[in-house]
């Protein structure tokens, strides 16, 4: 087994250098680092709950190794509530009750992000396929396909 | 917050009957709420992981666990020698569910030994390092051939009774039987299965534990610490999911984290990984149903007789409840003149099957329901005609199994009203009209109803506590027995607490449940979170709101009835005083500003031995109508189209009513589709992980869904601001998928015959029923 390696990673812009094991999961490490948003729910690569950006495209930190996002940019739930880029997301879920346990909600409001600035008027269809990598075992989903078209059609008003 | 924010006069925020949001989703959007794993640990926290039995039913000759107390990391191992007290977690004290099994391996995946190491990393390496040597023993999994074998019964059957069965399906105007096979289901809360022991002074521990149960967990780690509940505190502010999973399957690793913490006097945490979660925690039972019926031409049953077997694993657990439970619901909405209904709880040598949604009910009325469909068949009618047919009277025809009256029946303006709004009857028509065209692509279409009955059967479990503190500053504090996982309660509870106060609901602080609070609790389980603490919450209030309104009116010289609560203030005679204000005053005038409330449920009684009784204080109705395409030659499906109307009385909180009413239709969906618990020729599950089991995805989720609330239904009973229960019940809307499905079957063999569409009905199981039609 290597020993520990010395890496740097910025998480929500701030760099962090870091001497991790090369076999710790992202996931595992920003958690460590205090990132909590990151929920670990299956750890294989399923569910979705552990869902973060890097280097701008969502990735599932359960299957992604620290020592992979070397010199990279990692941005979770709490960097993205930081600069704000999903507060519409974000109220829209809380006023669609589009979460129950919460669980799931972090990686889906990223995934739902990622989405939206791939396609900026999903239909339905195309919003619960591209949510379909991202469990809830809570809502039916119902509200959460709400929400997102909801966010879809004011950012399209915005622009 | 305080005296600078002026609070209005005219109306409260959050008060019941309103939409309020979910007390936590602006932490959850940020994922600053937090659970178990998220709380920063105590300096030098130890970690501990499971060693899981590889035999179904094995004896344990040795353990080799030298390899594992060497491993990097490692600061010890417990065994079932190590459990200083006694090595149980029956919930009913059964003696057959050890903390780690003794010399026998029960289930293939049984915890044999845990392993505690500096970092959850080692300890779980450590774990897969233990050499154990085994007697294999033969084994049965399934529920029918631990039946051939004449396997025991984990816990007494139950009977229900009523006219009489025998004579009257020898005289039967017609008669079929048949049998079901309905399979378990795994619970899924996407947050898995996790505790934190922390050891205190003398024999003290407190846990912190994702549990439905604290009060349990308390009792199951003193017991196995050999101590008394009052040297443990059990904590726990949220669960990340818990559908009945965390209703008992929590002991186990409260129980190894608080051994472990007090032997080496550091904290211990354990989480399962998934796979583990999956293979060595309780399930849905699977269940076996024989069926034998008598019915008129007008399909109106004249008897029946059914068996209902399920699989509950190597101990009791809760199976004993369950199993009643799905003798209790297999009527649904439907009267048995002459009935016999039996249970047997089969041991089988698998993981103990636990609570889930429904606790039995789902699989109850999912056999009922192919009772009803089988009669239509054989007369060739539509089922929903067979349904209404055999509806529970409005002062007639309305004796339960159980021998209770159906008092509050509305399941007729249920489903008039909802075969209306769907356009039922010109939808089936046109299902049928695509049928008749032949063609790959089969419809199907179904009208299902739902009564549920709301109380624990176990009449003791149906009370509550709750405990009210109001600060001098006019802040208040809740807490109430009840358990957070996602449903919402805290926030039902937190409204009818702004209610009773009429305070906004911002100055209701929801905090923890914790057993040194609200003690001797039940589980927030069977739908009864908000029915029972809401009611205690509001005893609570009611003590606090005596105190002040006597202490108002001999202060300022007016009769009590001039003392009125009103948004934000209190009306004092012709003052109006605000909430704060007269709270601040009260205090210097010793007023005691905290009560704790209690309630229990009135008018339930049941008594099993006679199978008589009235268990539930009142019923939940509900029906769905659902339509499906299926794909006659890959057995592939989609759920088109979905309605359901609800009754959940008068809505405490409309929108989370609507979020459990969409929530639990969709995970009874996987139920009944695509979930599907597989084991091997060794006895082993193989279906561990989201890879191999699958829930309903986003994409999965009924394309159009139409979901209403009963918005004229009121409960009859006093319940919490007449509000019925949600949790469960819409849960078995879901039964229209099974029997839509089941339609779009029947399609390719002209409706002749009933395709007894086993559960879940995976694409294989559709195709090979299609196959088997067709060749008639
Ligand atoms: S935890 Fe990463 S996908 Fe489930
Ligand atoms: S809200 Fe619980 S898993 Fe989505």
């Amino acid at each position: 087994m290597t020993g520990p390696l010395a890496i740097t990673i910025t998480i929500n812009g701030e760099p962090a250098t870091r001497a991790v094991e090369p076999r710790l999961s992202l996931a595992d490490f920003l958690r460590a680092e205090g990132f909590t948003g990151t929920h670990v729910g299956c750890e294989h690569g399923v569910c979705g709950a552990c869902t973060i950006r890097v280097d701008g495209r969502t990735a599932r930190g359960c299957l992604t190794l620290a020592v992979q996002c070397d010199g990279l940019e990692v941005e979770t739930i709490e960097g993205a509530t930081g600069n704000g880029c999903v507060a519409d997301l974000q109220d829209a879920f809380i006023e669609n009750n589009a979460l129950q346990c919460g669980f799931c909600t972090p990686g889906m409001l990223l995934t739902a992000d990622e989405l939206l600035q791939e396609n900026v008027s999903p239909t339905r269809t195309e919003i619960r396929e591209h949510l379909s990598g991202n469990y809830c075992r809570c809502t039916g989903y119902q509200a959460i396909v709400d929400a997102v078209e909801q966010v879809a059609r004011q950012r399209a008003e915005r622009t | 917050m305080g005296e600078t924010v002026t609070r209005s006069s005219k109306e409260i925020t959050g008060g019941v009957h309103t939409p309020r949001q979910h007390d936590s989703a602006h932490k959850h959007v940020t994922g600053a709420a937090e659970y178990i794993d998220d709380m920063v640990e105590p300096a030098g926290t130890l970690h501990a992981y499971l060693g899981l039995s590889e035999r179904a039913n094995a004896v344990v000759k040795s353990m080799d666990l030298e390899a594992v107390r060497n491993a990097p990391g490692v600061v010890g191992v417990l065994t079932a020698a190590d459990v200083p007290g006694e090595n149980d977690l029956s919930p009913t004290h059964r003696h057959d569910e050890p903390v780690l099994a003794d010399g026998q391996s029960a289930f293939y995946g049984q915890p044999i030994f845990a392993v505690i190491a500096e970092t959850r990393e080692q300890a779980r390496r450590a774990a897969t390092l233990a050499r154990v040597d085994y007697e294999d023993r033969p084994h049965h999994t399934d529920v029918v051939s631990a039946m051939e074998a004449g396997y025991p019964h984990v816990t007494d059957p139950l009977q229900l009774s009523n006219g009489d069965a025998e004579s009257a399906l020898s005289s039967a105007t017609n008669r079929l039987s048949g049998e079901m096979r309905i399979g378990g289901q795994d619970h899924f809360y996407l947050e898995g299965h996790i505790a934190m022991a922390i050891p205190g002074e003398d024999d003290e521990v407190t846990v912190f534990s994702s549990t439905q149960h604290p009060s349990e967990i308390q009792h199951m780690v003193a017991q196995a610490l050999g101590t008394v509940s009052n040297a443990v505190t059990v904590h726990t502010r949220r669960m990340g999911g818990g559908f009945g999973g965390k209703e008992t399957q929590g002991n186990q690793f409260a129980a190894v984290a608080a051994i472990a913490a007090k032997r080496w006097n550091r904290a211990v945490k354990i989480r399962p990984d998934r796979d583990d979660d999956m293979i060595a925690t309780g399930k849905r039972h699977d269940f076996h149903v024989a069926y034998d019926v008598a019915y008129d031409d007008d399909g109106r049953i004249e008897a029946l007789d059914a068996v209902f077997a399920a699989r509950c694993g190597f101990s009791s657990d809760l199976s004993g409840p369950v199993t009643d439970r799905a003798l209790f619901h297999c009527d649904n909405c439907y009267f048995l003149p002459n009935v016999r209904l039996r249970s047997r709880p089969m041991k089988t040598d698998t993981v103990s099957n636990t609570a889930f949604r429904g606790f039995g009910g789902p699989q109850g009325k999912i056999g009922g329901e192919r009772v009803i469909e089988e009669i239509a068949y054989a007369l060739g009618k539509d089922p929903l005609e067979v349904r209404k047919a055999n509806f529970y009277g409005i002062g007639e025809r309305n004796v339960t199994p159980y021998h209770q009256v159906v008092e509050d029946n509305i399941i007729h303006r249920i489903v008039e009203e909802l075969e209306e709004s769907s356009d039922y009857q010109a939808r089936r028509q046109s299902v049928l009209d695509h049928n008749a065209k032949g063609g790959v692509l089969r419809k199907g279409i179904s009208l299902t109803p739902v009564k549920f009955g709301i109380s624990f059967t176990a009449t003791w479990f149906n009370q509550a506590g709750a405990l009210v503190h109001i600060y001098q500053d006019g802040s208040i504090h809740l807490n109430h027995g009840g358990t957070e996982m996602g449903q919402g309660l805290n926030t039902k509870v937190a409204q009818v607490v702004a209610d009773e106060f009429q305070v906004d609901i911002e100055t209701i602080r929801i905090t923890a449940t914790n057993t040194g609070k609200v003690p001797n609790t039940s589980a927030t389980a069977a739908s009864s979170g908000s029915d029972l603490n809401g009611m205690a919450a509001a005893n609570a209030c009611e003590q606090i709101k005596t105190r002040l309104v006597a202490y108002a009116s001999e202060h300022f010289g007016v009769p009590q009835e001039q003392v009125t609560f009103v948004p934000n203030h209190v009306q004092v005679g012709n003052q109006l005083i605000p909430f704060h204000e007269l709270v601040r005053q009260a205090y210097t005038h010793r007023v005691q500003l905290s009560a704790a409330g209690f309630y229990k449920t009135p008018k339930i009684h049941w008594n099993r031995e006679t199978g008589q009784g009235r268990p539930f204080f009142y019923y939940a109705y509900g029906a769905s109508v659902s339509e499906v395409t299926i794909d006659t030659l890959t057995g592939e499906y989609h759920v088109d189209r979905v309605d359901i109307l609800q009754d959940v009385g008068k809505s405490l909180n409309p929108a989370i009513d609507l979020g459990q009413v969409q929530g639990a239709f969709v995970q009874g969906m996987g139920w009944l589709t695509t979930e599907e618990l597989w084991w091997d020729g060794n006895g082993r599950l193989r279906t561990h992980a989201p890879s191999t089991y699958k829930i309903p995805l986003a994409s999965d989720k009924p394309k159009e869904f139409n979901v209403e609330l009963a918005n004229w239904s009121t409960n009859k009973e006093r319940t919490i601001r007449r509000s019925k229960a949600v949790g469960e019940p819409p849960f078995m809307l879901a039964n229209s998928v099974l029997e839509a499905l089941s339609m779009a079957v029947a399609s390719v063999a002209d409706y002749r015959e009933c395709p007894r569409l086993d559960a879940p009905a995976t694409p294989e199981r559709i195709l090979m029923a299609v196959e088997r039609l067709k060749q008639g």
